[in-house]
Formats: structure tokens, C-alpha cells, sequence
């Protein structure tokens, strides 16, 4: 589905990523850890597609497709969703305006027919389950006066309705109490597939006892240093990232 | 200076020709007033940039033409002004055309005895005792020009009375309609709406062009809001891109008056607004709310001032602007508290997005507070769509355009959201839609 292959991007002058290698099968869930300002959410935002980002070298083929050359709104219409790290507030739109404006703009890109006010009533109502969120929140504009769980809650029950390909939790877990947690945990593995892959990107081992990663890779100073099975998030959590930091303690594992 | 001149010379003479159409009429005792407004205008100067007031707006492109006083009776037919009605809305219907008021066009409701909609020259020939007692009382023409041509002139205009304890059910919608067909015409309307004690109006004050015209539309309106008297007023502008507009309101409250504004401005190459509010006693509470949408060379230029003149009164004031192309925002709000308002509320806001490089905002709050009890703020920004916001739609599968478009709609939905008439509100609405689409 997704084949990342020797991906560097710089921020202004300053190379972040340094040759990102990674496949992403349909059905898998792939953990991305490591420490902090390794190029985690540079990442994500390089597939995403923002703005600042500049890719200098290697590619992103995404079903086919040369990833890299497509607009943020048609990645996000293939079928990419990116949950973000900071959701951004939105004053003056609503909850329920973002979603079925953005899912009827997927639809019209994919040629299908638009929902009407009831089906879409229908379709929010039971997504809205997935994630326990709060009916009033709907009306509400866009995470404005969200508390922190709210917003990635909101998250997941957006990628709960637009139902994309490809997810990309960006630290979706960070800041969430475990009850919170659970529960965007749940939302996301409701939502697995065959057809469908996840990303999960987190500094934290806790989510992953909940959405179990089929593969972990350790990201650290813009590389995949280490790549492993579930096991290695939690020799991660028991020693740190120091010892990833070392390259011979590398070569030894 | 000497084309200036001429042009001051210009409006003299175009004075005589206005008097003598009046025939009989210039025994009547607002004659007196227009004769010292002339002699006052013959002594004033039109503004330059020197002019602290008008430092960033400059008129000279107004100077430039002859502007003939509109005379006699223009006519339009229904199909014509459509259009800018509110939809089916029940309201009272008052229209004028080029500044003369059109009893054909003009639907009033059977009103409950004692309230008036109407015209001003009709009250004028009518000897109208409330009119005398307030006509000219706030908008003094003594230290501005345009006061001073607009009150030489005095005329037409829209008229609304709703005496004590009277509530007014419907809104009243009062259109001004250009169509000056090239003849660049100057229209200068004479309003006056006059709330009583306990009374309670809803007023709509709409300039719209029927061609994209040059023409002049100098418009003074004075509004007085006896005790606990509730007016909402608004003023929504649409005139043709090519047109100027200036226009004054004075606003004057009475003990636990309440007034609302709303002053939309989308139209003319260049638009002055004053809106200045006065607190006669305690418990008053004003609100002036604006939204401009600039684009192309147009230039908009608001200064308000709300004088707490009494104690415990409240003032809300929140001014938005889009601007782009070339085009340019001015807002200057000034706020006095005097010695004796203790316990004054008052908030001002003004907040600017900018969506091109040439487009040009200059925004100055202006507190002068003489009282040590009060809570007063001010905050300006001028700013950019924000990057994050639009990213985050984009990558919802929202497009470009549509995600800028939803954007600037939340922008100005803050002070569309606060419009009372439920109507005038989606009209609006539709308006913004258009407007945006290709942002």
C-alpha cells in the first residue's frame, strides 16, 4: 500500500529526515517509535502533505501512485488520514460542517454519490459510538474550547466517518488519561481491516498494549534505526531510548 | 486647492438652483437651518491626509467630480429592486430613489396609531412638532463639511417614529436605491428615527446601486433612544464599486436605551463612516458591530466613538474586515469615559484578514479615560487565513478554495451570527457565498 523509500525533507535548511525506508502492507499496523525530535511528526506531516516541508530526496508510492506530487486534499481523498498531534481549533465552523463537507468532497473526487442530510445524520450518529463522543460536540465548532481528549477523540471519530485507507496517528496518545485512552484505542481497532492499514506514531509503549503493532520501528535522527516485532516496544519501555542512541549496541542486537 | 475651490463654488451655486426649486418652501423653518448649514460649508474645507481624522483616506478621486443634486422623481419599477429585498421577509417597505423617497415602490404596514414610517420631506410639509424637536439636534454640521453640505440640502430622507411604549412588530426596511444612469448624481439622505420611552423598533438602512455608476451618496442619519427604549439598526452597503459614500450616524441614549448596530460594507470605490453614540444618562448599553469585504481599489474607512457621558453603561464594540487586491481598511475607534461615568463596561475589537500582499489595513483604538472605576479593553490584529486552520481542512479532503471559503465564512460569522432578522441574516449569508468564491 504504501513504500517509503530513501525519504530525506528538510525544514528551511536543516535536514530532518535522512533516508526514511518503510513498507506498509494493507492489513498492518506499524508502530513508529522514538525519542523526541527524531523526525516522528516530520514524518507524518511530509505524508500528510503540509506546507514548509521540503522533500530533497527518494520517493512515496501510495497504491500506485507517486505520493509526493499529489495535493494535501487528494492524498486525504485517496484515502490518507492523518490524526493530528495538535489538532487545530477552528472558531465559526462547525463539527458536523467540516465532516460532511470533507466526506462529500471524497465522494465527488471518487465519483460517488453524495449523502443526503438523513444519511449522513445516520452515518455520524453511529460513528459517534466508536469514540463515546458527546453529542453537543457535534454543533460545536471544530475543537474550539476541546478539552485534550475531546480533540483526539474527535480525531478518531473524524477517521471513524471518512473511513480512510491509510491512518496516521500522530502521538494520538500523548496527554490522554487511560480511560481516554481505551477508548481511542478501541475506536481505532473497531476500525481495522484487511483493506486498511494504521500507522501509530507515539513516544509511549501504553498504547501499544492496546493496538497491537504488527511491526515497530525505532525513528531516530531522520532514520529507521531498528525495525522489529511487537516485543520491541516493550524492550523499548524497559530500557529507554539511550542504548538505540549507541550504534554499536545496534549492530549487537 | 483651486480645483477645490471650484468645486465648493460648484456646490454654492448648485445651493441657489435648490433654493429656487423650492418655491414657497423657503419661508419654512428648516430653511433657516439650511441657509446657515450653506454659509457654514462656504467657510469649511474639504479634508486632506493633513487632517488627523482622515490621515489615511484620501478623497481627492471625490473632489474630482461635479456631482449634480439629484431633483425631481426618478422612477423604477417593482421588478426592478427585487432583488435586494429580503425574500418574502414582513416588513415595511421604504424606498427611495436617489435620495427621493417613492411612495409606489414603498409598502407600509398599517402601523398601530401614533407610529410613523415614512418620509422626511413629507413630515417637513407636514410641520411635524417631534421632528423640529430632534431634526439636525445631533448631527451637527457646525465642524464637518459633509454635515454642512448634507443639512444646505436637507430634503428627503427616511423618517420613523414610534412614540412611547409603541413596539414596532415587523422590521422596517428602508432601501436606497441608485440609478443614475451616468449622470453623476449626488444623493443626500435626511434620516431620523426617533424611539420613544419603552418603545421598540427594528430599522434596516440599505444602500444598493442598480449599475455600476459613479455617484455620491452623502447620507446623515440621527437616531434618538429615549428611556429603556431598544433599537436595532442596521445599515448593510452595496452601492456600485465606482460610487462614494459617506455617511454619519449619531446616535443618542436616553436612561436604559438600548441600541444594537450592524454596519455591513461591501460597496463604493471609497466609503466614510462615522458612528458616534452618546450616553445622556445612566444604564445605557450600545453595541456596534461591523463586518467590510474589500476588494479591487475600494477603500473603507470607519471611525466610531462612543462617549460615556454617564455612569453605568455599557458599550460592545467588535469591527471585522476582508480585505484583499489593493484595497484598504481604515478603523479608528474612539472610546471617552468622562469624569463622572463610573462603572462604565466597554469593549472594542477590530480584527483584519488580509488575503493579498497590496492590501492595506491601518486600525487605531483610542481610549480616553477620565473615570477610575471602569473595565474597558481594545484589540486589534490584522492577520493572514490561518495556515494551520487551512491545512487541517485540506487534509480532510476539503479543497483549496472551498477550505478558504469556509474559513473567511467562519471569520465574519462572529458578527453575522449577532444579526437580529432572521431574513437579512440569510441574505447576507447568500452575499458572503458569492463574494468568496473566488478568494
Amino acid at each position: 500500500m504504501l513504500e517509503i523509500k530513501n525519504l530525506h525533507a528538510n525544514i528551511g535548511n536543516k535536514e530532518i529526515l535522512k533516508g526514511i525506508n518503510l513498507k506498509v502492507n494493507a492489513g498492518e499496523v506499524h508502530a513508529i517509535m522514538g525519542p523526541n525530535g527524531g523526525g516522528k511528526s516530520t514524518l507524518a506531516s511530509v505524508l500528510a502533505g503540509k506546507e514548509g516541508y521540503v522533500v530533497t530526496k527518494g520517493e512515496v508510492i501510495y497504491n500506485g501512485k507517486n505520493l509526493l506530487e499529489l495535493s494535501p486534499e487528494d492524498r486525504a481523498r485517496e484515502g490518507i488520514f492523518l490524526a493530528f498531534q495538535y489538532p487545530v481549533e477552528i472558531p465559526g465552523v462547525s463539527n458536523t460542517n467540516l465532516l460532511k463537507t470533507a466526506l462529500n468532497e471524497i465522494k465527488k473526487y471518487r465519483g460517488e454519490e453524495e449523502l443526503d442530510a438523513m444519511e449522513f445524520l445516520t452515518l455520524i450518529k453511529q460513528r459517534m459510538k466508536i469514540v463515546e463522543l458527546d453529542q453537543t460536540l457535534l454543533s460545536r465548532s471544530v475543537n474550539e474550547g476541546f478539552s485534550g481528549g475531546e480533540k483526539k477523540r474527535n480525531e478518531i471519530f473524524q477517521m471513524a466517518v471518512l473511513e480512510p485507507k491509510l491512518a496516521i496517528l500522530d502521538e494520538t496518545d500523548s496527554g490522554l488519561d487511560i480511560d481516554a485512552l481505551r477508548i481511542v484505542a478501541n475506536g481505532v481497532n473497531k476500525l481495522k481491516s484487511k483493506e486498511r492499514a494504521t500507522i501509530v506514531i507515539t513516544h509511549y509503549q501504553r498504547l501499544l498494549d492496546y493496538i497491537v503493532p504488527d511491526v515497530v520501528h525505532v525513528l531516530y535522527n531522520g532514520k529507521i534505526v531498528k525495525s522489529g516485532g511487537k516485543e520491541l516496544a516493550l524492550e523499548l519501555e524497559e530500557k529507554g531510548y539511550d542504548w538505540i542512541k549507541d550504534p554499536k549496541e545496534l549492530i549487537e542486537h | 486647492m483651486s480645483q477645490i475651490l471650484d468645486l465648493k463654488n460648484w456646490y454654492l451655486s448648485n445651493f441657489k438652483s435648490f433654493e429656487h426649486s423650492l418655491n414657497g418652501e423657503s419661508n419654512h423653518p428648516i430653511h433657516a437651518l439650511r441657509k446657515q448649514a450653506i454659509e457654514r460649508f462656504s467657510e469649511l474645507n474639504f479634508p486632506t491626509t493633513h487632517d488627523e481624522d482622515w490621515k489615511y483616506t484620501n478623497i481627492s478621486s471625490l473632489l474630482k467630480y461635479n456631482f449634480k443634486p439629484s431633483v425631481g422623481r426618478y422612477k423604477l419599477k417593482r421588478e426592478q429592486i427585487t432583488s435586494l429585498l429580503f425574500g418574502d421577509m414582513k416588513c415595511s417597505l421604504l424606498v427611495f430613489i436617489n435620495g427621493h423617497y417613492s411612495e409606489a415602490l414603498s409598502d407600509v404596514k398599517n402601523f398601530s396609531k401614533g407610529i410613523i414610517a415614512g418620509s422626511i420631506e413629507a413630515e417637513l410639509k407636514n410641520n411635524s412638532e417631534i421632528l423640529y424637536k430632534h431634526f439636525g439636534k445631533y448631527a451637527d454640521y457646525k465642524e464637518q463639511i459633509f454635515t454642512a453640505l448634507s443639512t444646505a440640502f436637507t430634503k428627503d430622507g427616511a423618517f420613523v417614529y414610534v412614540p412611547d411604549g409603541k413596539i414596532v412588530e415587523d422590521p422596517i426596511h428602508i432601501l436606497f436605491v441608485s440609478s443614475s444612469e451616468n449622470e453623476n448624481i449626488i444623493s443626500q439622505p435626511r434620516n431620523l428615527f426617533i424611539a420613544g420611552k419603552n418603545s421598540q423598533v427594528s430599522i434596516i438602512e440599505h444602500y444598493a446601486a442598480l449599475n455600476e455608476d459613479v455617484y455620491f451618496t452623502n447620507s446623515v442619519t440621527e437616531i434618538y433612544t429615549d428611556e429603556n427604549a431598544v433599537v436595532d439598526y442596521m445599515k448593510l452597503q452595496e452601492e456600485s464599486k465606482k460610487a462614494f459614500h459617506v455617511s454619519r450616524i449619531e446616535v443618542s441614549q436616553e436612561r436604559n436605551s438600548n441600541f444594537t448596530s450592524h454596519s455591513i460594507s461591501m460597496g463604493s470605490e471609497i466609503s466614510r463612516n462615522d458612528i458616534n453614540a452618546k450616553f445622556n444618562n445612566d444604564g445605557g448599553e450600545s453595541t456596534l458591530n461591523g463586518l467590510y469585504i474589500l476588494a479591487g481599489d475600494q477603500l473603507f474607512d470607519t471611525h466610531t466613538l462612543i462617549d460615556h457621558a454617564k455612569p453605568n453603561c455599557n458599550s460592545h464594540e467588535h469591527y471585522k474586515g476582508i480585505l484583499t487586491d489593493k484595497s484598504r481598511g481604515v478603523f479608528n475607534g474612539k472610546v471617552i469615559v468622562r469624569p463622572d461615568a463610573q462603572k462604565t463596561n466597554a469593549f472594542q475589537e477590530n480584527n483584519n484578514i488580509i488575503l493579498s500582499d497590496g492590501a492595506l489595513v491601518n486600525t487605531k483604538p483610542q481610549l480616553e479615560i477620565f473615570a477610575d472605576d471602569v473595565k474597558c479593553s481594545h484589540g486589534a490584529t490584522i492577520g493572514r487565513l490561518d495556515e494551520d486552520a487551512l491545512f487541517y481542512l485540506k487534509s480532510r479532503g476539503i479543497g483549496e478554495e472551498k477550505s478558504k471559503i469556509i474559513l473567511l465564512h467562519a471569520f465574519a460569522s462572529d458578527i453575522v451570527k449577532t444579526i437580529k432578522v432572521e431574513a437579512v441574516k440569510k441574505y447576507l449569508e447568500a452575499i458572503l457565498e458569492n463574494r468568496f468564491q473566488h478568494e
